[in-house]
């Protein structure tokens, strides 16, 4: 089957070609099983309730394809949306309250991608550390779940969109599709992008080759940090509220969507389309959970757990093949 | 005193004089009821779990490993051991239920690692992201409330006057410590860290080395499970053993292992969660709010890492490279030559 498939399709397209088959029968199943499932708006739902998410796993999966990790970001989270909720009371406006939150989201990135970069510590510990300073941070902020009543968030809270036919969606979605859209151009399409995948592929190589490999660290750690802030001002328009207990474990879930829509978590290999793919999965998975009714919460945790088990198994057989 | 343990050993004493400046009487040990109580105890103690996953860990990330299914496993095998006895088994069979699950998990994590041949980090990805469900799946979302007396003993207990909990890690670790270094065990686990290829091409079993180190380190974490679900006398599989594993890796890395892999060192590991325990009981004990516990510990990682980091130690102070090397009495002269 699978040297019918690498004659129709290059095999690199595999691992996303499996996940999208993998998102469409999931969609079918749920459609046969559960009443109203199967509709666009269940999907734009996903979307909606996961724009968030959608966002982060975009910046990391620059962050995984040079080969690293960021454990950072759901504290990141976090923090931008406790700094977005203190400084609308403070009554900043609130143009301005979004410059500071993604200056101080891509700032710290960037700090990380210096530790990472200039003084060789290993991705996991830095942005580890990173983790432990957001979170903290947070926390000296303030330990209570603050309210945010500004008027143009609570406008994009509340905004829908109609898309007609009753559809509708809310303006982060298209703040993260747009994220989405703005992220594959530079992967795929710019010299950026290319020496991403060829930092990741082998940075020695890269290095000899003549690529900017310091610049391209520092960059992808920065985007990284950038699209954590606004992933965090995306869950402030969610929730409308910063409290320092928001996202936790975020970055797991991130790292799952990733590894899910296929991206090699050693470095190299993988398509922005996938993680895009992977956060739908794991939205669907919360959704038939919600219309099955009867399944706890945990399950999710399981069949997100299964799933990853699955895939990366799935590329341990595509990866041998190669050799 | 070996170099690589300087720096964890200096944090440590730092920390522990900070204390002795807020609290005069923090390095006292007293005698009360026929135990020793004392701050320095109360480290201890707190900190046996945190210093049983770390073993555990040394040495998975000796062999350029890591295990972040621990957290997981010590809510599983708390949640286990606690379930079990509430239903009416006994203690010792209980903990032994929960300890062999434990192993297997570790098994499988090791089976993906060495058969499957999956990077450490994604292999215990899957545990660790499942293994949470499962613990609440085994406590029905429930926190299960045990009240016999002899399950607590294990976390909160005494025994020869100490916390039966620092007795048992102690065990651990002289067990430990005697299986790699008194055995040819550790020298095993460094080779197939330094050069996994290489030791296989030289004739040594890396597959089962691997296993065996992933399976010790889910049986420290079970244990380490069994010791927190004891010591509140309750098995929470949300938050039991949360972000344990982040910890357990600071620990090691304080400790002076290199995340690469290969040379260990087991003193530093401990010395490592005892900065760790010791940081988190200064932050309560001076005063400062303990909110900012996490910040404290982002700082003092940084601090840590970035002096282990021979990259930054070149480019901070290039002219104090080397001669540190040697023994104590030279130093001094150079540095009065510089």
């Amino acid at each position: 089957m699978t040297a019918l498939t690498g004659a129709v399709v290059p095999r690199k397209y595999l691992p996303v070609l499996v996940t999208a088959g993998l998102f469409a029968a999931m969609f079918v199943a749920g459609g046969a099983r559960y009443e109203g499932f199967f509709s666009t708006q269940v999907v734009l739902n996903v979307f909606i309730d996961n724009a968030f998410l959608l966002v982060v796993a975009v910046g990391m999966t620059f962050v995984i394809l040079t080969g690293g990790i960021d454990l950072s970001v759901g504290s990141m989270v976090a923090l931008a949306t406790m700094v977005a909720a203190v400084l609308l009371n403070a009554g900043w406006p609130p143009v301005a309250v979004i410059v500071v939150v993604l200056l101080i989201g891509a700032g710290l990135g960037l700090g990380m991608g210096c530790m990472i970069h200039f003084f060789e510590i290993q991705p996991f510990i830095a942005t580890l550390a990173g983790m432990f300073l957001a979170r903290g941070l947070c926390y000296t902020i303030g330990t209570d779940s603050i309210p945010i009543t500004d008027p143009t968030f609570t406008a994009a809270a509340q905004t829908q969109i109609g898309l007609g036919g009753g559809l509708w969606i809310s303006p982060s979605v298209l703040i993260a599709v747009a994220v989405v859209g703005v992220a594959a151009y530079v992967l795929h399409q710019t010299r950026f992008g290319r020496t991403v995948y060829a930092t990741g592929g082998n940075e020695q190589s890269a290095r000899l080759m003549g690529l900017p490999v310091a610049r391209t660290k520092l960059g992808v750690y920065t985007i990284s940090g950038f699209c954590s802030a606004l992933g965090g001002l995306l869950l402030a328009f969610y929730m409308l509220s910063g409290y320092g207990l928001h996202a936790v474990g975020l970055e797991l879930d991130a790292i799952a969507a990733v590894v899910i829509g296929g991206t090699l978590l050693t470095g190299g290999s993988g398509f922005l389309i996938g993680t895009v793919l992977g956060v739908l999965i794991l939205g669907l998975i919360q959704t038939v959970i919600s219309f099955q009714g009867t399944l706890s919460s945990w399950w999710t945790k399981i069949f997100v757990g299964l799933l990853l088990g699955v895939f990366i198994l799935l590329q341990r057989v595509i990866t041998a093949r190669k050799k | 005193m070996n170099r690589r343990l300087l720096w964890p050993a200096v944090v440590l004493a730092l920390l522990l004089l900070l204390n002795l400046l807020f609290t005069p009487g923090f390095l006292s040990i007293e005698v009360k009821d026929g135990h020793f109580y004392g701050s320095l105890i109360d480290i201890l103690r707190f900190g046996a779990p945190l210093v049983l996953v770390s073993l555990g860990m040394t040495l998975v990330i000796a062999t350029g490993g890591i295990d972040l299914s621990v957290g997981s496993v010590v809510a599983i095998s708390g949640a286990l051991a606690c379930l079990a006895i509430s239903e009416g088994t006994g203690v010792l069979a209980a903990v032994a239920v929960a300890v062999a699950v434990a192993l297997v998990l570790g098994a499988f994590n090791g089976f993906l690692v060495a058969v499957v041949g999956i990077q450490p980090i994604v292999a215990t990805l899957i545990l660790m992201v499942a293994g949470r469900g499962l613990a609440q799946l085994i406590t029905d979302g429930q926190i299960i409330t045990v009240t016999d007396a002899n399950f607590k003993v294990i976390g909160g207990g005494y025994l020869l006057m100490l916390p039966f909990g620092i007795l048992l890690a102690l065990v651990v670790l002289a067990a430990t410590v005697f299986l790699t270094r008194r055995l040819a065990l550790g020298l095993l686990i460094e080779s197939v860290g330094g050069n996994a290829e290489a030791s296989r091409l030289a004739g040594l079993r890396s597959r089962g080395i691997l296993i065996t180190v992933y399976a010790f380190a889910a049986l420290c974490a079970g244990i380490a499970g069994v010791m927190v679900a004891s010591n509140v006398s309750s098995a929470d599989g949300n938050n039991a053993g949360l972000w344990i594993e982040l910890d357990a890796i600071l620990a090691v890395v304080i400790g002076g292992t290199l995340l690469t892999g290969g040379r260990f060192s087991l003193g530093g590991t401990v010395l490592g969660a005892l900065v760790i325990q010791t940081l988190t009981t200064t932050i309560y004990s001076i005063g400062v709010p303990p909110e900012t516990t996490l910040l404290f510990k982002a700082l003092v990682v940084a601090a840590v890492c970035l002096l282990q980091s021979t990259a930054f130690r070149s480019k901070v102070f290039p002219q104090r490279e080397r001669p540190v090397a040697r023994p104590a009495t030279t130093k001094d002269t150079t540095e009065v030559a510089r």
